[in-house]
């Protein structure tokens, strides 16, 4: 049996060596130093399965955390999501962030953009700008960034089919300013099999989607190194309706998908798996929550080493994002989703995430405003300075409760994996309808639960008094449509035109051939082409994806 | 009453989040009513004549996007031009309390925003619908 002090003098101070302590007391209001970790060796009791269930943070199975010294030397990543209207807007709102003292950007980007139109295309009208920024072409994506060093803070980028079109434009800016793409880090959401699962933003059918997802695998390490090119979704899944347990089942299904798509291909999994990262939901259910969290580093971290035979411990690890659940937030009472949240953030901490997002509570009525943004940035802060929970690693861990729930989350997920590969994969099982069969009547069966009070929403189905409250709301302009439109016009005038309709030709080539699309997707975004352009080219290769009309 | 309400349920636009509109239209279902649900990414020339084609009581747009304004009028401005006014036309998704209004002045019957209970929406079509059966002659 690994001893406690074992692991403190290995994984412990190798952690410190990359990343010291930080500089704040670790002792207890009481003025208590509490250790880094507690094992059962500190209250003298026998856990025969500490090591294989539980283990040491930063060692395999990771179920403590995929860092030795976790929240002791570095906070988690507190990285607020968004954009609106147009790229000059949206990169003010990112200066200000900046200055909150937010430690890393995450891009929101608008329907038509995530469904790869212009934003002068008809079916973009009364959409542009809307839920996130509106970007056509590098022109946009130059300006997004403007008075930003792409070296010094780490972009989270949510776009999915248009992702390898969307990168490309950010490493086309970094590539234009001069910045060094070993440097640059960051993540690109690029996870197409959550959007036939869930959120439903897919272009093409899901074989040449998933394809274009593995050039990304293949060119991503090579090119962009420190680059997360992909971020496995289990958010949109839980948003979609699933249960905590679907999410975790679905979520690592996707991932295992991708991995044997990328086997397939011939890539090396040592090469490509520590760059694979990961997005959980977190809702209400606290424990219920942090065993998830943990239960996903324990499924991720046996699977890749037996299963799949990675031998590097980095692909072992499963590092993720969260976000509070907006599904959760009501538009009653708006001012109790700041409780909802600052709980549901607390549970993401104790769970262990490595990067968080937190809702504004008025994300069930419009876009956050400032004020909304910063009060939910403000919330992690508390979390993070004040509360305690950072002084020691894993604090929950041999709670007999979250441990057993952890336990059976592993266990339930696992089957719902079998069940998934049975059926022959994700992409099968899509084609089947399974996942719309089974989401239909997760949340079907919630519904009726609120609605028979079986389950209480405070403000919703009780405790509804309401306090006449003015929330103010940020309404996006309908300018941006205008003003998008006069740049898009100005990029097709002004560029190179032999060189755009080269550019997308070998784009169009790499794509019928079976050719890796990315360095074509790169020549296209230095080229000026628009994100419509490149995206219809492969609509003219791959085809279009409709889905069954099910309820 | 032996006469039953036919809904179209639909997602007009860019936006893919459909599970309200899914528990809406099961319940409605559920309810005894007759629903037709159009799927994903419809434009308000598709719902429209979808509407007219299956000869619904009532339409109902799920919009999560912020895209509200736009795709209810384009909707309502169709059914006036085809001769389809008295179809009832409700809808829900996020959309701020200052819009309401100026989608109730655009002749939308009614907006269920966010933590409404599917009762709700099914009492409301149950008394609308068969007022307009009367005053169309129908019942």
């Amino acid at each position: 049996m690994r001893k406690k002090h074992d692991w403190l003098r290995e994984t412990y101070q190798k952690s410190l060596e990359k990343m010291p302590e930080r500089p704040v007391a670790h002792r207890t209001l009481s003025d208590i130093a509490p250790e880094p970790l507690y094992t059962p060796e500190d209250i003298g009791v026998l856990d025969p399965e500490y090591e294989e269930k539980r283990g040491y943070p930063g060692e395999y199975p990771y179920t403590r955390g995929v860092y030795g010294s976790m929240y002791r030397s570095k906070l988690w990543t507190m990285r607020m999501f968004a954009g609106f209207g147009t790229a000059e807007q949206t990169n003010e709102r990112f200066k200000k962030l900046l200055k909150a003292g937010q430690t890393g950007l995450s891009v929101a980007f608008d329907l038509p953009t995530l469904m790869g139109y212009d934003s002068d295309h008809p079916l973009s009208q009364g959409e542009v700008g809307k839920c996130g920024v509106a970007v056509s072409s590098l022109a946009d994506m130059e300006i997004l960034f403007e008075g930003i060093n792409l070296e010094e803070v780490t972009t989270s980028m949510t776009i999915n089919s248009p992702a390898n079109a969307i990168w490309a434009m950010y490493l086309a800016v970094a590539k234009k300013k001069g910045y060094d793409w070993k440097k640059l880090g960051g993540t690109i959401q690029n996870d197409i099999l959550k959007e036939f699962i869930a959120q439903k933003e897919f272009i093409f059918p899901p074989e040449p989607s998933v394809k274009l997802v593995i050039d990304t695998f293949e060119w991503g390490p090579k090119n962009v190194p420190k680059w997360n090119f992909i971020s496995v979704s289990g958010y949109h899944i839980r948003e979609a309706g699933s249960t905590a347990v679907q999410e975790l089942a679905w979520t690592l299904a996707d991932g295992f998908e991708y991995v044997e798509a990328a086997l397939k291909r011939g890539l090396d999994i040592d090469e490509f798996a520590p760059r694979i990262s990961f997005f959980f939901d977190v809702h209400n259910d606290f424990f219920e929550e942090i065993a998830k969290f943990r239960a996903a580093r324990r499924i991720w971290a046996k699977e890749m080493r037996h299963r799949y035979r990675a031998k590097n411990p980095q692909s072992w690890a499963l590092r993720t994002h969260a976000q509070t659940a907006g599904v959760s937030l009501t538009a009653q009472q708006p001012l109790n989703n700041i409780a909802r949240v600052a709980i549901q953030a607390l549970a993401a901490v104790l769970g262990g995430t490595n990067s968080l997002h937190t809702d504004a509570y008025d994300e069930a009525l419009a876009l956050p405003t400032e004020e909304s943004a910063t009060i939910a940035l403000r919330t992690q802060q508390i979390i993070a300075y004040e509360s305690g929970v950072t002084h020691t690693i894993d604090p929950l861990a041999g709670s007999y409760y979250v441990e057993w729930l952890t336990d059976e989350m592993e266990r339930q997920a696992m089957a719902i994996i079998e069940e998934i590969r049975r059926m022959g994969g994700v992409v099968r099982a899509i084609e089947e309808g399974y996942f719309l069969r089974e989401l239909a009547e997760a949340s079907y069966r919630y519904q009726q639960e609120v609605e028979r009070k079986e389950r209480i929403i405070v403000g919703v189905n009780a405790f509804t008094d309401e306090i006449p409250l003015k929330v103010p709301i940020q309404l996006v302009d309908p300018e941006v449509e205008r003003v998008q439109a006069e740049r898009l016009a100005r990029v097709r005038r002004e560029r190179d035109q032999k060189r755009v309709e080269e550019a997308l030709a070998g784009l169009r080539r790499a794509a019928v051939e079976g050719q890796n699309t990315m360095p074509h997707f790169v020549e296209c975004a230095l080229a000026y082409c628009t994100l419509g352009e490149m995206m219809n080219v492969l609509r003219e290769v791959y085809g279009t994806y409709q889905e069954p009309a099910y309820v | 009453m032996d006469r039953r309400i036919r809904v179209l349920i639909a997602k007009p636009g860019l936006d893919g989040h459909d599970r309200g509109a899914k528990v809406v239209a099961r319940a409605l279902r559920d309810a005894g009513m007759e629903v037709i649900y159009t799927g994903l990414r419809q434009t308000p020339e598709m719902i429209v004549s979808a509407a007219i084609q299956e000869d619904v009581d009532a339409i109902g747009l799920s919009i999560l996007s912020g895209a509200h304004m736009h795709y209810f009028r384009e909707v309502k401005r169709l059914l006036d031009e085809q001769g389809a006014s008295d179809i009832l036309l409700f809808g829900g998704g996020i959309i701020p309390d200052e819009d309401v209004p100026r989608l109730k002045e655009l002749g939308v019957a009614a907006v269920f925003g966010p933590g409404t209970s599917t009762q709700e929406i099914v009492d409301f079509l149950k008394r609308a619908v068969p007022e307009r059966w009367r005053a169309q002659g129908l019942a």
